[in-house]
């Protein structure tokens, strides 16, 4: 049985940073957050009861109200809906004789639509969550197996022409300390480099980062580290949330040591003696055997206080989000740790001087961080024999859609799309018709463009991104329209609301996307301005990127904005 | 201590202010109108309106000028064609989903970018049944256009009461209280500074509410001593 009363107890002298862990627990527990519970944590956790409630407000996985005992959530990306996520929700709906949104006469059963789960190699994905038990997510999503609570585990399919952050993934289980090693770029930069020479060497590798921005992650170390308020934070960013992409989520689950390894190298190397890792709420899985993995790591001395006997201490705390994509933004990330709504704060200054409870902080992307072992281990020249001089070291890709093995590809950059797509992936199936690049905030490709060298300057060079390396394959069986549709939702349901061109603008572009068979005079400017209006005007990453793929599908088919009747 | 100066340039004139001003209170120190809708002098400024937004060095993005400072050498335009797209579909997208009849300085603006009636059919807007349930002010967030400033007087900017929040996210965002309880259940101390900073008639005082329903002064005297429902309930 739950015991709200000893919940309350562990955080009695904890901050507000604790609110967030401390409202999962009770949402496990209990299935929703009643008033009186806020009141009780709110005198707990000393924060106001008002300021929690718009806390619990803003993340999609907390409620307020009472839920069935089982609340199953259907994602609904467009590699999900492409593969029969709305078969799988409308399936679940019939069988309990319920509307989308609603919970089963004998209260056993909440069925919700979610935005992408980050399983999309398995595609149609699902989220459920047991009251008292926890969540768990499921790939491919089955009507049967999802009522019987049958949840088959997936396993992770990888590939690609080399394998460096992909070594030592097995199906089923994260690589445990015993196969990884012994932490042994960290023991050496601990005994031979000081914390100047590890951020040198990654300056030198010519890394830059995973998440979607590509800043390089030397200069930010730096930056850093030159930051003279202590203490210093070093944040990792495993809010991986952007629709196909599913990469962090194979390295968190498979690689959990090399991650912790680049997160100790890096607060080495920028002076910090605390980390955080904010995994999205939607990856039960990889909280789990992160959670294993530091106390492994921690048992065995390679975390924790005189980390391999020197005087270099440092620990990690794991946070779960609350279901926000917008956390992926990295200082909506901090507010989320820190307790708040999640909204971006206004740039400058940045995280670098001003980050996680207003100090210094780097913050950087998994697959970023996992690259940072063999770079101080091997030396930057061996990171930069892949690659080019601008898109150096090897690079994860996510695959997803209509090609013969969805997966994660870890690529070295110059291959082309075509190669990628026809080879590595096993082929494409049926006749192409779209390659959505960078997930929902990237660009359509055309079967023209197959032959673009998968490189962050070529990508960059035709208008494109490689953004976080989602590649998200469509054949001509799929409905452009659907996919732009699926995206305005995306984006309508994960706008923050804090500043208006974002607030409003994708609310918009959704409406007048959901009736593009059927347009209104004027839509094709209207979309048109809302699309510049968000790029230019937005305060985040979320809202200048939220028309992009819509702009770009503009270019490419005006023809799909014209209605029915104008497509041949 | 002498601050430094820097030198930039707005609309093609040459301005000296100290490192640190914002590149609004620079415009308005050289007589040049840049429109704010969020931006109020005694509240943090969050740069969420976006209407201040400006050109910087024709930089990919527009800056928000309440909140970006001036840099030594910026070349800054107030007002060309990418900056009026912005502020006039803002204005456009704004009018579609709030109810600006009692805001009349958005008006002006509307006026003033040429945002278009109506630009936005078939949608969504954010009605919200007015909220009487206390004898000092009426809230009616149909007029709310989310400037944040009511929950930043309540909170940390002014008072520290904490009564007020904001309740899901994107364009579903309210303000509301906690659970959405009446006011008189909430922390509220009615100490009037949320309907003072409010820019729409969102929030209005009961009195000034009761003279424009047509109420007599002994009528509103009345209200205006016990906490009501809802008015047409008891009319």
């Amino acid at each position: 049985m739950f015991d709200l009363e000893s919940v309350l107890e562990r955080y009695s002298e904890r901050g507000r940073d604790a609110l967030l862990p401390a409202l999962w627990e009770i949402q496990t527990g209990l299935g929703y957050i009643s008033l009186d519970t806020v009141h009780r944590l709110s005198h707990t956790l000393h924060v106001p009861a008002t300021e929690i409630y718009g806390v619990i407000e803003f993340y999609s996985l907390f409620h307020t109200e009472p839920t069935g005992d089982t609340v199953i959530q259907v994602c609904t990306n467009p590699a999900c809906g492409a593969l029969g996520a709305d078969a799988v929700m409308g399936g679940l709906c019939d069988r309990l004789g319920i509307q989308l949104g609603e919970t089963s006469a004998d209260g056993r059963y909440t069925v919700l639509s979610t935005t992408c789960l980050g399983l999309c190699e398995h595609a149609p994905a699902a989220l459920v969550s047991v009251r008292g038990v926890g969540e768990r997510a499921v790939a491919p999503a089955q009507v049967d197996d999802l009522l019987a609570g049958i949840f088959p585990p997936y396993h992770p399919v990888v590939g690609g022409d080399i394998r460096v952050l992909l070594d030592g993934i097995h199906p089923g289980r994260a690589q445990p300390l015993a196969d990884y090693g012994d932490y042994v770029a960290l023991r050496h930069a601990l005994i031979a480099s000081s914390p100047e020479a590890v951020i040198e060497t990654v300056e030198q590798s010519n890394l830059i980062g995973r998440g979607g921005a590509a800043f390089p992650t030397g200069r930010k170390w730096r930056f850093t580290r030159q930051s003279p308020n202590l203490p210093r934070y070093v944040v990792c960013n495993a809010d991986e949330s952007e629709p196909g992409t599913f990469k962090d989520r194979v390295l968190l689950e498979g690689r959990p040591h090399l991650l912790l390894e680049g997160m100790a190298l890096c607060a080495y190397a920028v002076g910090a003696s605390r980390g955080f890792l904010f995994i999205r709420g939607e990856y039960p899985e990889a909280a789990r055997r992160m959670a294993k993995a530091i106390a492994e790591a921690e048992a065995a001395g390679v975390l924790g206080e005189n980390i391999l006997g020197t005087n270099f201490s440092f620990h990690v705390e794991i946070r779960r989000g609350g279901g926000a994509y917008i956390c992926g933004e990295e200082t909506a990330l901090f507010e989320a740790i820190e307790g708040k709504r999640g909204f971006p704060r206004i740039k400058p200054p940045f995280p670098t001087t001003h980050g996680l409870f207003g100090q210094p902080t780097v913050i950087n992307n998994v697959e970023t961080l996992c690259a940072i072992p063999g770079i101080v281990r091997h030396g930057p020249d061996w990171f930069r024999q892949w690659g080019t001089d601008r898109s150096a070291g090897t690079k994860l890709v996510s695959v997803s859609g209509h090609v013969q093995r969805p997966g994660v590809y870890e690529i070295i950059p110059g291959i082309t799309l075509r190669h990628l797509l026809e080879t590595t992936c096993g082929g494409i199936i049926g006749s192409l018709q779209t390659v959505l690049m960078g997930g929902a905030a990237g660009t359509f490709l055309t079967p023209e463009q197959l032959d673009t060298r998968l490189t962050f300057e070529d990508l960059w060079a035709i208008g494109g991104t490689f953004g976080s390396g989602a590649i998200m394959v469509f054949n001509d069986t799929v409905s452009i329209r659907d996919v732009l549709q699926r995206l305005g939702h995306f984006f309508q349901h994960e706008s923050c609301g804090k500043c208006f061109p974002c607030q409003i603008g994708t609310q918009r572009q959704s409406e007048i996307l959901d009736r593009l068979d059927a347009p209104l005079a004027g839509d094709y400017e209207r979309l048109h301005d809302i699309g510049l209006t968000m790029t230019q005007a937005s305060l985040c990453g979320l809202g200048q990127t939220a028309a992009s793929a819509v702009l770009s599908a503009m270019q490419i088919w005006p023809e799909v904005f014209a209605g029915r009747e104008g497509v041949g | 201590m002498s601050e430094k100066m820097i030198t930039l340039t707005i609309d093609g004139q040459s301005i000296t202010v100290p490192e640190g001003t914002s590149i609004l209170a620079a415009a308005r120190q050289a007589d040049k109108d840049i429109p704010v809708i969020c931006y109020h002098d005694a509240t943090t400024p969050n740069g969420l309106c976006r209407l201040c937004v400006v050109d910087v060095n024709q930089g990919r993005v527009l800056q928000p000028a309440c909140v970006a400072q001036c840099q030594d050498g910026a070349v800054v335009e107030t007002r060309n064609e990418r900056v009026e797209r912005s502020r006039r579909t803002i204005l456009e997208m704004l009018d579609s989903a709030v109810d600006l009849g009692q805001a009349p300085e958005i008006q002006t603006l509307i006026h003033d970018y040429q945002a278009a009636p109506d630009r936005f059919p078939d949608a969504k807007r954010r009605d919200h049944s007015e909220l009487d349930d206390n004898p000092f002010y009426v809230r009616d967030y149909s007029q709310c256009v989310l400037c944040w400033r009511c929950v930043q007087v309540c909170g940390e900017d002014a008072q520290y009461t904490f009564a007020l929040t904001l309740g899901e996210r994107g364009f579903n965002t309210h303000v509301t209280t906690l659970f959405d309880i009446g006011l008189l259940e909430s922390p509220c101390v009615f100490c009037g500074q949320c309907v003072g900073v409010c820019p729409t008639g969102a929030l209005k005082p009961k009195v000034e509410w009761g003279m424009e329903q047509g109420f007599s002064a002994d009528e509103i005297r009345q209200m205006t001593r016990r906490p009501r429902r809802k008015a047409d309930s008891e009319a």
